[in-house]
């Protein structure tokens, strides 16, 4: 079974309301390409379900969907970094569920893995805990965070094979194992797309199983390109 | 000397050789720059990492390998990566040793506050992040932050007005001040700076200390110590 796809097919699947997953980190691991079609498809009243936000200074990454307005809530740790989805929040457009990053990593785990929930102690005494049932386990307190799903995950690898084995390529990884596991449908851009057999078995961080689709996101030199010059044009990178 | 890079330079001395460290943004990410000699730590980025090295020059960044912040970063020799989840094993497992944060407040029941702001004043809050996990896992939790706002408020009080990020999990408190133990739910002042009497420090803290009988005056790593 061939899963390499063109991404205008994957992002016709989406309906309006739809719940996505977004892989990456502040922008790293991202997968870039998606996000673009998926802009300019104008799907709306999409609910986000994401890590963190977008890299910081905006115009990069998720920025894009918020700047459209396509997107009626976020599900995440932390929306600080990203200035368009701040602005769609502060105007009241845009709702804001947070989680502790450890309790949404793990309620996403859940959801892959077929728990009913897991039980954390991060949260307790806060207002993390309102409307959440507390069970104490031998003298201790913990939270039951119920699992989250989406319909979708766009997750971003370095390597993809047509049965969809996907190779990680350093930080990068992040949620994007997690989230693989966790939607129904679960599309993998990648840098490069190569033949069965090519991926040695020991490096597949997410396992074709959940993969139901592969795209071609940057070729590896363009995706080295598009990181140093953004990083270069905020400022982050040492001069020589 | 800039009173971050005094908290900063006090802050490193909690640190023993051989840790793993998780440094939290703002003040915190100047500490490593103070290392005392010959103590050597393990820095964690919760996005999955340990052994972070330098930022890369221009044109020569990985764009697989950022830090928390979403910056470039290059990796040591013997640095792992790992993903979100087995970042937070590590986190809320207990294998961080020491965590060193910035706090909005802290109070003297060793509670912290540092994600949510006041929206009475229209702030929004940008989010717990990892902080909620990291003050509940690691071993040792070091709260830095200045001793008063702008307004000459105090930021050490006797119960966190923001939202807390913690509750009793606070271990050590560094302002540029004081220094403060939090032991069996109460403050002990460890550390004052010589130029303020234990009755100027007392004017400017909300909160209720004892004095250690050992107090000593501020040390500052490359400085006093």
């Amino acid at each position: 079974m061939n899963k390499v796809v063109g991404i205008d097919q994957v992002i016709k699947k989406i309906c309006d309301g739809a719940t996505i997953f977004l892989g990456g980190f502040l922008g790293v691991g991202s997968p870039l390409k998606c996000i673009e079609k998926l802009a300019v498809s104008g799907k709306k009243d999409l609910t986000i379900i994401s890590e963190v936000s977008g890299m910081p200074g905006g115009s990069f990454d998720m920025a894009i969907l918020f700047k459209n307005r396509q997107v009626k809530k976020i599900i995440t740790s932390h929306i600080g970094t990203c200035p368009e989805l701040l602005e769609e929040y502060q105007a009241g457009r845009l709702e804001v569920e947070l989680y502790p990053m450890g309790t949404w990593a793990e309620k996403v785990r859940a959801a892959g893995a077929g728990l009913g929930g897991v039980l954390t102690p991060t949260g307790v005494g806060t207002l993390v805990e309102e409307g959440k049932q507390k069970l104490t386990i031998n003298g201790k307190e913990y939270l039951l965070e119920l699992p989250l799903a989406a319909e979708f995950a766009f997750i971003k690898g370095y390597r993809g094979d047509k049965i969809g084995n996907i190779e990680y390529r350093g930080v990068s990884i992040n949620c994007n194992k997690v989230i693989a596991t966790a939607a129904k449908y679960t599309i993998a851009e990648v840098n490069e797309i190569v033949e069965i057999g090519e991926i040695d078995p020991n490096r597949v961080g997410t396992p074709g199983i959940y993969v139901n689709a592969v795209v071609q996101g940057n070729k590896f030199d363009e995706h080295v390109q598009v990181f140093n010059q953004r990083w270069d044009a905020i400022g982050q990178l040492k001069k020589k | 000397m800039d009173i971050r890079e005094k908290i900063a330079r006090r802050a490193a001395l909690e640190l023993s050789n051989g840790e793993f460290v998780n440094l939290g943004f703002g003040m915190p990410t100047a500490v490593p720059n103070f290392l005392p000699k010959g103590i050597q730590v393990t820095l964690q980025s919760e996005n999955g990492c340990l052994m972070m090295g330098p930022t890369p020059y221009v044109g020569e960044a990985d764009p697989d390998n950022a830090n928390a912040g979403g910056q470039p970063i290059t990796l040591l020799p013997g640095a792992s990566i790992f993903d979100l989840c087995e970042s937070f094993t590590i986190i809320r497992g207990g294998h961080v040793n020491t965590a060193i944060l910035g706090g909005l407040e802290v109070d003297q029941e060793g509670n912290i506050a540092n994600w949510a702001k006041n929206a009475a004043n229209g702030d929004f809050s940008p989010g717990m992040g990892g902080a909620m996990d990291l003050v509940r896992g690691a071993q040792k939790i070091v709260c830095t932050l200045q001793h008063n706002d702008k307004k000459g408020e105090s930021k050490v009080l006797k119960k966190c007005k923001l939202a807390i990020t913690g509750r009793g999990v606070v271990d050590v408190i560094i302002s540029e001040k004081a220094v403060f133990h939090v032991i069996d739910g109460g403050l002990v002042l460890i550390e004052k700076d010589p130029s303020l009497s234990l009755e100027d420090l007392e004017a400017c803290t909300e909160a209720e200390f004892a004095v250690s009988p050992n107090l000593k005056d501020y040390r500052m790593s490359g400085i006093n110590a």
